[in-house]
């Protein structure tokens, strides 16, 4: 498998580490219901058999956290982008 | 040697002809016997041409056998190769290459390859069938272990590995090209000149040293030149092609995943050097390819297949196709008299090849009702008896072929001596690379075999791997997908390569198993299944393919069915009345052919595993006679002894007790390094760690803690602030990476808007830690006026930054010993010189080294927590730290740290242990009891973390989580660890042992 960073280019796998879903945003650490909430950001995944994006640490890189679209029962990819942009452009989209 | 003595040695070589090189003579051994071969032989065509038919013996039954076929889909003719560290089990005759010198010997026979007391297994075979293991030796249950499985395991079986490491190496490489080519046949030929005129970048691979594929093995022509010499003038202009590399000897074993850019990664297996006796300097015995690819074209050929009679595994029955190979291609005859068994007109040219060249061929049988008429005139012509309609029921012959037994059309038995038995079922494609990605095969009536069904993208499959059997498709095709490849790639080329080749005749009509037959008739030759087995397993309700495939082992031997799946699912599909289709194939995976565990590890094995990673000062500490232990990665000086001392543990005591009331120097160089800066790294500091670095005071440090998410302790460490917005962390050297990827997890996934920025700088800096009452007074000595070292210039917790003998210096008064301790950095070019400068201006105080073994007795000493307690399980409350959680502020883990079950008061927390007898030891893992209770898991209370023997209380001492520990000081209870073997009675006590006020830290 092969994962495009953003930064540098079409890499190898072994170059890369997995850390989970990318879909999961820490929630706020102070709404009434937090300990519920990260209860479930950090033990509860979907497992998704298709599309799932997902993040991965260009650890023998640039040592980017990439969002990568990644299909499970494939392992075809379809993008990866930045961690750091996408979140900057979700910020300015809300 | 004349050439009248190779005949000699060489009795069934003919005088001419093949594409060995007879002006090389190699001589080699097999079972201990001297033979010759040529340069250009495999040991399987040396070993046929001295006349050697008897090869091995079989896995199960212990039956003799030869060579099958003359490819990497060989179930029979396996060897061990080499000797001593260098010995290779199960390796296939037919593709190993004869080098001067080789040695062989027959497998799973004993005492010797013609006498075989293993062939009781014969007698025996009742006992072996199908599923033997699951019905047989079922009770008692106790015999298992001690007789069932090692008599099995002697009786059956193939080679023995060598038990000595493997003197060679292997490699692990990466290479890119637009268009890949698996297959250096007609078709893979015609596609490589095709991609490669277009100007893209082509590796082409094949499995044989020689590029050609059946071209060498035919009498084929290609416009108006041998097949053969077409094959090399292809050659020679590929190999002018600047973007063309070929890789022979490589076997492309599976398809990969593909990336964004839609390039795919083949694994491939290069054998560099097994066709020499021994690798030449600094070369790999082998070498592992991923080959990344944006097109593929698949171009692997086609296994002939074997058809199931009674004795078919005799040696002297060959494959029709292996019998032309060795002829055309070897100059070697299988036989004198040779009949032929076949399905398919292919077959027919093995009895036309031999004749040819003056080999007697007694009979063609064709099972088929009908054939085609210029086959029968062609056969007229040459006046060789032909039986169409008739089938081969029977063969006979002590250890190989004398004789066949077959059954005509109308019914009459016939039997004909023949020492050679060619045997043709039709062609199966091979498929599998463009199955290893999830894709079904196809089945082709026309054909009689699976064919791709939807190839991964990216990948064409052209020539006999797509089913097209004529050299004239094979060319067509081949050339049309290369120039389509290199046209995906973005390479256009004007106008494909054409070439002029016959449309041979292929016909073939299905036909697998001769039902008659009263012996046994071999699906799998490599495991021994039968056609009984098959019956066996359909009888008993094991009739999907994949339970076939379990039940009975077919196809689950080193050669993973090439020559038996279709056959075994054929015969399923007959005996349960459905076509082939409905019964399925089972799933091919990579790797295509065996690949060694050592090209997959690669170089990284042994110390090579990972990298050792030395510290500036490694040199020295080698100088003084440290003992080295490995932290990670890293190397570090665990002690020094020194002359007359017995045991290192004397060592340690002294080292420690010369820091206690001296001064001693230890390299703390191996702890992570994390510089962190930004407009908010005060702001970042406090969200990582549970307390607060944003009030640090400017030339401050502070020991933080930081938590993973889920509420546990991941690492600890001190962080100073070296500026106003400039932090220098520090972690355990275990952890130093998983921290600094915990970090850009925060920065950039949790919190991009900060400002801040981060690197590692572990292997810039070398740091020494200076420890002991006199350790001011040495750094005085040191550092003269660079730096105000006085207590109240630099007090306890104080850093600075400055120049010390013009070059930039670091110093940070911490304390890991619990004495007045500092910490000196130095960039990593100056370590080793900084170190010598502080050991000479030690001189004077008698100053130590010390190791990390005497690092560890201080900390557990002064109940400062590190790995063993810091180990994943443990909160920050367990460890004494609860009262560092800050409530001003959010942080990582702080939501989850507060969950009941991590709060929980009956949670094991630190404690400090003692033995009550003051000389007993403790013992690391040791469980908590209480004194009278049972060493039950019910009654378990925790356990100790840490020993070590202090030297300043004079007896062991120990850490340990107990529950509600940090209430039951003073208790008694019992410490017992049924693996070590201790159980003592101990002292439940603070976790601090020496200076519980930490008076010597202030001075």
């Amino acid at each position: 498998m092969r994962i495009q960073c953003p930064f540098c280019g079409d890499r190898d796998l072994s170059e890369f580490a997995y850390f989970g879903a990318a879909n999961v945003e820490r929630p706020d650490p102070f709404a009434a219901d937090a300990p519920a909430r990260f209860f479930e950001a950090v033990y509860l995944r979907d497992n998704p058999a298709g599309a799932h994006l997902e993040l991965w640490y260009h650890a023998y890189g640039c040592r980017s956290w990439l969002r990568v679209a990644r299909n499970t029962r494939t392992h075809e990819i379809t993008g990866a982008a930045l961690a750091k942009e996408h979140h900057a452009t979700t910020a300015e989209g809300s | 040697m004349s050439a009248s003595k190779n005949e000699a040695a060489m009795p069934n070589r003919l005088p001419a002809h093949g594409l060995v090189d007879r002006k090389q003579l190699l001589s080699f051994k097999f079972d201990g016997r001297h033979y010759s071969g040529f340069a250009g032989d495999t040991l399987a065509s040396a070993l046929l041409g001295a006349g050697v038919r008897l090869i091995g013996r079989s896995f199960k039954y212990h039956r003799p056998r030869g060579v099958l076929t003359a490819g990497s889909e060989e179930p029979n003719a396996l060897v061990e190769l080499r000797s001593g560290a260098r010995r290779e089990a199960n390796t296939r005759a037919t593709v190993a290459e004869i080098y001067e010198g080789l040695e062989a010997r027959s497998q799973n026979r004993w005492p010797s390859l013609e006498f075989d007391a293993g062939v009781i297994n014969s007698l025996l075979s009742p006992i072996f069938v199908a599923g033997f293991y699951y019905k047989t030796f079922m009770w008692p249950a106790a015999l298992w272990e001690k007789l069932y499985e090692p008599v099995i395991r002697r009786a059956a079986g193939l080679g023995r590995a060598s038990l000595e490491a493997d003197p060679d190496t292997y490699e692990k490489s990466h290479a890119f090209c637009d268009v890949l080519i698996v297959g250096a046949g007609p078709a893979g030929l015609a596609a490589a000149l095709a991609a490669g005129r277009a100007g893209a970048r082509v590796i082409l691979c094949d499995e044989d040293f020689l590029l050609g594929g059946r071209l060498n093995a035919e009498r084929t022509e290609i416009d108006d030149s041998s097949g053969r010499d077409w094959a090399r003038h292809i050659e020679a202009e590929l190999r002018s092609l600047p973007e063309v590399r070929i890789f022979p000897r490589t076997t492309v074993f599976g398809a990969y995943d593909d990336g964004l850019s839609g390039a795919r990664t083949f694994g491939a297996l290069e054998r560099v050097s097994d066709h020499l006796s021994t690798p030449p300097v600094h070369q790999p015995r082998q070498r592992l390819w991923k080959l990344i690819a944006k097109r593929c074209v698949l171009a692997a050929g086609a296994v002939e297949r074997p058809i199931v009679f009674g004795g078919n595994d005799r040696p002297g029955v060959m494959m029709a196709s292996a019998v032309r190979t060795y002829l055309n291609r070897f100059a070697v005859v299988p036989g004198r008299r040779v009949a032929l068994f076949s399905c398919c007109d292919d077959g027919w040219n093995t009895a036309f090849d031999l004749i040819d060249a003056g080999v007697r061929v007694e009979a063609i049988v064709d099972a088929r009702p009908m054939v085609a008429p210029p086959l029968m005139d062609r056969a007229g012509r040459v006046q060789v008896p032909v039986y169409v309609g008739a089938q081969v029921i029977e063969t006979r012959g002590s250890r190989s072929l004398g004789a066949i037994k077959l059954r005509e059309r109308d019914g009459r038995l016939r039997r004909l001596s023949a020492d050679a038995l060619a045997v043709s079922g039709g062609w199966n494609p091979s498929i599998a690379l463009s199955t290893h990605l999830g894709g079904r095969p196809r089945w082709s009536n026309h054909i009689s075999a699976f064919v791709p069904g939807e190839s991964p993208r990216g990948m064409t499959v052209a020539g006999a791997a797509a089913g097209s059997f004529t050299l004239s498709g094979a060319l067509r095709e081949g050339a049309a997908a290369g120039a389509a490849a290199a046209a995906a790639a973005g390479f256009t080329l004007a106008a494909p390569p054409l070439w002029r080749a016959p449309d041979e005749a292929s016909g073939v009509a299905p036909f697998w198993h001769v039902a008659e037959s009263k012996t046994k008739a071999f699906v799998d030759f490599q495991h021994d299944v039968t056609s009984d087995d098959v019956a066996l397993a359909a009888r008993e309700g094991f009739r999907s393919v994949e339970l076939l495939k379990r039940y009975t082992t077919l196809g689950m031997a080193t050669d993973q069915g090439k020559t038996s799946n279709i056959n075994g699912h054929a015969i399923m599909a007959a005996l349960t009345e459905r076509t082939i289709p409905e019964v399925g194939t089972t799933t091919a995976r990579p790797p295509y052919t065996p690949v060694a565990i050592g090209a997959f590890a690669g170089p990284h094995r042994g110390k090579q595993f990972s990298p050792t990673r030395l510290t500036a000062g490694h040199g020295w500490a080698e100088e003084r006679g440290a003992a080295f232990v490995e932290a990670g990665q890293w190397l570090r000086a665990q002690w020094f002894a020194a002359p007359g001392e017995k045991h290192w543990r004397d060592t340690v005591s002294r080292e420690v007790t010369a820091v206690r009331s001296g001064v001693g120097v230890c390299d703390v160089s191996t702890l992570g390094k994390i510089d962190i800066q930004g407009l908010d790294a005060a702001a970042f500091l406090d969200r990582v760690y549970i307390n607060m670095f944003s009030t640090l005071n400017l030339g401050k440090v502070r020991y933080g803690l930081m938590l993973r998410e889920d509420g546990m302790v991941m690492d600890d460490g001190t962080t100073a602030r070296i500026g106003e917005n400039h932090y220098l962390m520090s972690t355990t050297t275990a952890n130093a990476a998983k921290v600094m990827q915990h970090l850009e997890h925060a920065r950039q996934v949790l919190w991009p808007e900060f400002d801040v920025q981060m690197v590692s700088v572990t292997e810039q800096w070398s740091q020494y830690a200076i420890a002991g009452p006199d350790s001011r007074r040495l750094l005085e000595c040191l550092l003269g006026d660079a730096v105000d070292v006085s207590n109240n210039a630099f007090p306890y917790l104080a850093c600075a930054e400055f120049q010390w003998r013009g070059i930039p210096a670091r110093l940070f008064r911490i304390s890991f010993s619990g004495e007045l301790a500092y910490e000196l950095a130095v960039p990593a070019r100056y370590g080793d010189a900084a170190l010598r400068a502080i050991m000479t201006a030690g001189d004077d105080f008698f100053v130590v080294p010390y190791g990390t073994e005497a690092l560890g007795v201080m900390r557990i000493e002064k109940g400062h927590v590190a790995g063993n307690e810091l180990n994943g399980t443990t909160t920050a409350e367990d460890l004494g730290f609860g009262r560092m959680m800050s409530k001003k502020k959010d942080f990582i883990g702080r939501v989850l740290s507060a969950r009941p079950g991590l709060t929980d008061p009956h949670r094991p927390a630190l404690v400090g242990v003692k033995p009550v007898q003051p000389s007993a030891q403790l013992y690391a893992g040791a469980h908590f009891l209480a004194l009278n209770a049972d060493a039950t898991l019910e009654n378990d209370q925790g356990y100790i973390t840490s020993v070590a023997f202090s030297p300043m209380l004079k007896g062991w001492i120990g850490l340990g989580l107990l529950t509600r520990g940090p209430t039951r000081h003073g208790e008694r209870m019992r410490a017992h660890s049924p693996v070590r073997g201790g159980d003592v009675a101990v002292d439940i006590v603070s976790p601090v042992f020496f200076d519980p006020q930490g008076a010597r830290l202030h001075v």
